[in-house]
């Protein structure tokens, strides 16, 4: 019998100092707070982290940067923690800026086998062409992005079964089926864990076998809920 | 009305029935709310879904719904969720009939700044470029100078660019430009300004052709 659901205790013990960790979320929804909040307690440091945003100031992420376990980040857009950008303008953390999609399809690259993308996207910013590999193809440019991977993946998820298969909710699903295919390890959070079987088979979006490990929550943190600041 | 509500009010009207749209940060939030009431328009977000609704009201709130910016929204009939990658597939793809976007710069020939000032404002790429590059029309709703009274509509652009000559309006508070190979052309001037201010405020010249120009 497969049974990938186990208890957050030690799991964290998987994650290495100088580990690249993939984070789903673009925002609240679909950030695994909980995985994260015990990654913190381990203090496992040295990290590349490769997130959308880091999430708002003193949330999710954000926590992480703060406590100086983040050397280097890979992302989109910091716009809305000031926190992070401070960081980054002291030079306490590498950050590393792609343009959302781009930065999505490294990964679904990586994550489907792939060794990289061609893309045009980015070739009218001087700022963007100097750091990139710029190749000719059928007599017009084209930058060559490399395939993103990373060690681990931390995934969050609203329906999970014993198999590892996945059902994001709403705007929570984001980064996360593309993050679940691309990390040699990838820990799923759910809401809400059911028998193998249960899922609809026409509802699931990551299928059990890119899942390792999965971690039940309990009643959800503050953290997952409606953000105050954000309310009409 | 105020000067942001009167650009997006004037943008609305370039949204066709039918049309699958993404409103950027800024000024193009205000859009929607200034749409005809028949008017079926699908507004794409970058984070994930098509068909976004009006913001959500107090106490309705889904904590799973939020739109790029982390405002909470809804939904409109037909509206379906997907991932990062092919959220982006539906703007480089082609199949994004118009974006919005705000801008620091924009050039008499359509090239946008609007991501970075080095050393001073540089908080990510985030969707900008492939919404600039790709979106089948790009429309910059933005103030026509900037806080210190500088011309943000500029011959070109000094800023690192977002995109090269993908603008295809520019409506600010005072004019409705349309840039094009050949310049800079002023289509419409608001109604209480004169074509003296329009000229005095912008950094680019001005391809006037018409005398009795469009107010709105």
């Amino acid at each position: 019998m497969i049974n990938k659901v186990c208890p957050l205790d030690g799991l964290m013990a998987l994650v290495r100092p100088g580990d690249r960790l993939m984070v789903g979320g673009f925002g609240v929804p679909g950030t695994p707070f909980a995985l994260l909040d015990a990654l913190l307690k381990s203090g496992v440091g040295d990290l590349t982290l490769v997130k959308n945003e880091a999430n708002e100031d003193h949330m999710g992420v954000s926590k992480l940067l703060e406590a100086g376990l983040v050397s280097r980040m890979i992302t989109t857009h910091l716009g809305l923690n000031k926190t992070a950008i401070g960081m980054m303008n002291r030079g306490e953390v590498e950050i590393e800026f792609y343009p959302q999609g781009i930065l999505a399809e490294k990964i679904r690259a990586g994550g489907s086998g792939l060794k990289g993308i061609l893309t045009d996207i980015g070739l009218d910013t001087e700022l963007l062409r100097a750091t990139k590999r710029i190749i000719n193809m059928d007599g017009h440019e084209v930058i060559l992005e490399p395939a993103l991977t990373a060690d681990v993946a931390f995934v969050h998820a609203a329906k999970a079964d014993r198999f590892g298969n996945l059902i994001y909710a709403k705007s929570a699903m984001n980064f996360n089926p593309i993050m679940a295919t691309a990390s040699r390890l990838v820990i799923a959070e759910a809401e809400q864990i059911v028998e193998t079987g249960q899922l609809n088979p026409e509802h699931i979006h990551t299928p059990g076998a890119f899942v390792d490990h999965v971690v039940e929550l309990g009643d959800l943190s503050d953290e997952y809920g409606v953000l105050k600041s954000h309310v009409l | 009305m105020s000067y942001k509500e009167k650009i997006a009010a004037r943008a609305a009207r370039e949204i066709r029935d039918g049309q699958v749209v993404n409103f950027g940060i800024g000024i193009p939030t205000l859009i929607p709310r200034f749409l005809p009431q028949n008017h079926e328009v699908y507004v794409h977000s970058e984070n994930g879904f098509l068909g976004m609704g009006e913001p959500c009201a107090r106490g309705k709130e889904d904590r799973n719904l939020i739109d790029a910016g982390g405002a909470y929204v809804t939904l409109v009939p037909g509206a379906s969720f997907f991932d990062s990658s092919l959220s982006f597939s539906l703007v480089r793809g082609g199949r994004l009939d118009l974006a919005f976007l705000g801008a620091l710069e924009v050039s008499a020939t359509g090239d946008l700044a609007n991501w970075i000032i080095p050393g001073k404002y540089a908080p990510g790429i985030g969707g900008a470029m492939e919404l600039a590059q790709k979106a089948r029309r790009l429309i910059i709703t933005t103030n026509h100078t900037d806080r210190k009274g500088n011309s943000k509509v500029l011959q070109n652009c000094t800023l690192p660019l977002t995109a090269k000559a993908c603008v295809d309006l520019i409506i600010t508070e005072l004019a409705v430009m349309e840039p094009t190979p050949h310049g800079l052309i002023l289509r419409e001037i608001a109604g209480e300004t004169e074509v003296e201010e329009v000229i005095a405020c912008s950094d680019a010249e001005l391809i006037i052709s018409e005398n009795d120009l469009v107010r709105f």
